[in-house]
């Protein structure tokens, strides 16, 4: 059975990409913002497939490449702490920071000089670990998009309801429909095209995206992370390039809702407040950021252990920032796959799951 | 026995360890050459003529201890019964050495043995020699195992990751990726709705089944750690020629697939434990395909690709969609201990 559906997804690809081929005029790039997308591109062959007159840069869409190095740095100040356990998401062990050879440069390396730093697949699972360890103050270390955000709001309330008192939350949270302006605002890559993040509109809903035409005439398609998906989405784009006629269309139907999901939108308000926030490659970007209210502060772990740290330094060499603003190929990066490795990354975009340097370099053609 | 744990008494060579070996071990690896308690095992080297011996070890050091469809008693037997399996050779006999720590449950290390006792019976091998130690509390995790079996290899029967040639079909012998997240999803607490269970099985059978259909086989190899991927690019470094698979032809259960998607896996990287991949000429395809499908351990046999001359040392990977992309070996990425 399977066989056979792939079989048949096959054929419809090679059919909507011989129609994208006729139907391309002039060359188009597009944009697509989330780093599963640009996993799911190179994974697939996508890229090799489509025309050569549609260029794809990846975006800002991977949460832990775009943690600006100086919160990497506090994150790492904050595992050091006696006390303290540190619990995150498994690919922010691995981010370097911003500080001097020889000290911990990565919560991994904290870790092996003895911080108490704990990979978790959720926020729950950071919750137990308090529960279990009273006398520890456990920190966790929140890097996501809207996606996450919820999450991570759903399990200060329940820590609250618990009346939990060693757990607190770090916030850097971010969100992306700010970023987005921020990349068309600085100008510096000339876009055709938007694919949406699939899973953040599912949390945020298609009707978030409406300003791109609104204010820059820019189209929107908000795509899966099937294969066929982006592709689908990318043909909407070209439509509506060659219409011309803007709009958000939501090619991900069975995930997203025009309004989005407003559970997950009330609990967010709940606990977080939107912030001006700095982002790794885009700098201060304003109400980008997700900071604990104040009726919260009592889990906000910035407010319990204040930290007064030098600002945060970019990994020398690291093109990560360009990268994110799609302003450069990750082949281009002069380190790329020569000093910067999955196994050794100098930046974070070579760690991440969703990092646009590790896909290159996994999924190089052939 | 009368005391529930392991004490570090139990290592000490004296009247507990005695009590040990008697008690749990020799009732459970019911073996003549075990049950003689000499030094070592003592067997007449009756050997056919041109055959071969073949000796391996692994180590086991799983968490955790149990998962679903295995623990890592049967990881212990089938890993490296399949060691000996993938170079055709008939396992004979293992040694079995346990670094247990103290304070384990000796129900606990009970259920392990039996586990080992049942794998060993299916795969009809023995376990003739053992040892065991016991380290301080936290000194080890719970139980670490320790095997080395030796095989033997009929005349006529060469294996080697090295034999693959040109024209070769490259077969698997069934769907990939239960192993590694059967035991991923046990260690982070993860429910899926749809059942992952370990593969974990002896493959001394169906090897035996393949090899009698076809003695010609070049290579067999079975993907535990790293999976499909890692050891197609051992295969093709190893024979210095390329290998191409087409990835809509490698059976992927859809829960594993569900799991890949949750935790940000490829199922071509993750670990089996009853899982081959065997390299064979190319006249030869249908025989073997038909003698694994008849086995239990290979019902869901896949033609998935196969050998070229161009990029030597490289796996290329045609994508569902057509597109072709080297499929390296795994970088970087951070997996639990799952063997
Ligand atoms: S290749 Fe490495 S150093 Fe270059 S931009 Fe990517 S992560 Fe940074």
């Amino acid at each position: 059975m399977k066989y056979l559906d792939e079989f048949r997804d096959a054929v419809l690809a090679n059919r909507l990409l011989a129609s994208l081929e006729r139907r391309v005029s002039r060359p188009l790039r597009l944009m697509e913002f989330c780093g599963g997308h640009t996993h799911a591109i190179l994974r697939s062959g996508l890229r090799q497939l489509l025309p050569s007159s549609v260029r794809l840069s990846s975006g800002p869409g991977c949460p832990v490449c775009v943690t600006a190095s100086s919160d990497v740095d506090r994150a790492i100040a904050l595992a050091s702490q006696p006390g303290v356990i540190l619990a995150t998401f498994g690919d922010m062990v691995r981010v370097p920071g911003g500080n001097a050879s020889g000290q911990a440069n990565s919560l991994q390396e904290a870790k092996s000089l003895g911080a108490d730093v704990r990979m978790v697949y959720s926020t729950l699972d950071a919750l137990g670990i308090a529960r279990v360890n009273p006398g520890l103050q456990v920190v966790f270390l929140g890097v996501g998009f809207e996606t996450t955000a919820p999450t991570v709001a759903a399990a200060v309330l329940q820590a609250a309801a618990e009346g939990l008192t060693n757990f607190t939350v770090f916030s850097v949270h971010k969100l992306t429909p700010p970023a987005t302006r921020a990349i068309l605002d600085a100008g510096e890559v000339r876009l055709s095209g938007i694919i949406g993040p699939g899973h953040v509109t599912s949390i945020i809903g298609a009707n978030a995206w409406e300003f791109l035409p609104r204010d820059y005439r820019m189209p929107c398609a908000v795509s899966g992370f099937e294969p066929l998906d982006i592709l689908l989405a990318i043909t909407s784009l070209v439509d509506m390039v060659t219409s011309g006629v803007p709009a958000v269309r939501n090619t991900y139907a069975r995930s997203v809702r025009p309004e989005g999901n407003l559970i997950a939108q009330q609990w967010m308000r709940q606990v977080f407040q939107v912030v001006d926030a700095e982002w790794r490659g885009l700098g201060l970007v304003p109400a980008s950021g997700l900071a604990m209210r104040t009726e919260y502060e009592a889990f906000d772990a910035a407010r319990r252990f204040p930290l007064d740290l030098p600002p945060g330094r970019e990994p020398k060499g690291c093109r990560c920032g360009d990268v994110l603003r799609g302003v450069v190929e990750p082949t281009q990066c002069p380190l790329f796959g020569r000093t910067c490795t999955p196994d050794r990354p100098v930046g974070p975009c070579m760690v991440s799951g969703e990092g646009a340097c590790a896909a290159f370099l996994q999924y190089g053609e052939s | 026995m009368i005391h529930s744990h392991v004490l570090l008494a139990h290592g000490s060579g004296g009247r507990l360890t005695h009590d040990l070996i008697h008690d749990l071990f020799r009732s459970y690896f019911c073996s003549p050459l075990l049950a003689k308690g000499d030094d070592a095992a003592v067997w007449p080297a009756n050997l056919p003529p041109e055959a071969r011996l073949a000796l391996t070890t692994d180590s086991y050091v799983v968490q955790p201890l149990f998962f679903p469809g295995g623990d890592i008693g049967t990881l212990a037997v089938c890993g490296t019964v399949n060691d000996l399996a993938m170079v055709g050779a008939r396992p004979l006999y293992l040694s079995a050495g346990f670094i247990l720590e103290e304070g384990l449950p000796l129900a606990q290390l009970e259920r392990v043995v039996a586990s080992m006792a049942r794998s060993a019976s299916e795969a009809g091998v023995h376990i003739v020699t053992g040892d065991t130690k016991v380290v301080d509390r936290g000194s080890a995790d719970q139980v670490f195992i320790n095997t080395t079996g030796v095989g033997v290899v009929s005349a006529g029967i060469d294996l080697s990751g090295a034999n693959a040639m040109a024209g070769d079909r490259v077969l698997l012998s069934g769907p990939i990726g239960q192993h590694g997240l059967a035991i991923m999803t046990q260690r982070e607490g993860l429910q899926f709705s749809l059942p992952l269970e370990s593969d974990c099985a002896p493959l001394n059978g169906l090897v035996d089944a393949m090899l009698k259909a076809a003695p010609t086989i070049h290579c067999m190899r079975d993907p535990t750690r790293g999976g499909l991927a890692t050891t197609l690019n051992e295969i093709a470094a190893q024979s210095q020629v390329g290998i191409e698979i087409e990835e809509s032809r490698v059976p992927v259960p859809e829960g594993v697939r569900a799991a890949c998607e949750l935790l940000g896996l490829d199922p071509l990287y993750v670990a089996n434990e009853g899982k081959l991949v065997a390299i064979v000429p190319p006249e030869m395809e249908d025989t073997v395909l038909d003698a694994m499908r008849r086995h239990r351990y290979g019902r869901e046999a896949a033609l998935i690709g196969g050998v070229c001359a161009t990029h030597p040392g490289r796996v290329v990977l045609q994508t569902s969609l057509g597109a072709h992309r080297v499929l390296d070996m795994l970088s970087g990425a951070q997996l639990p201990r799952i063997c």
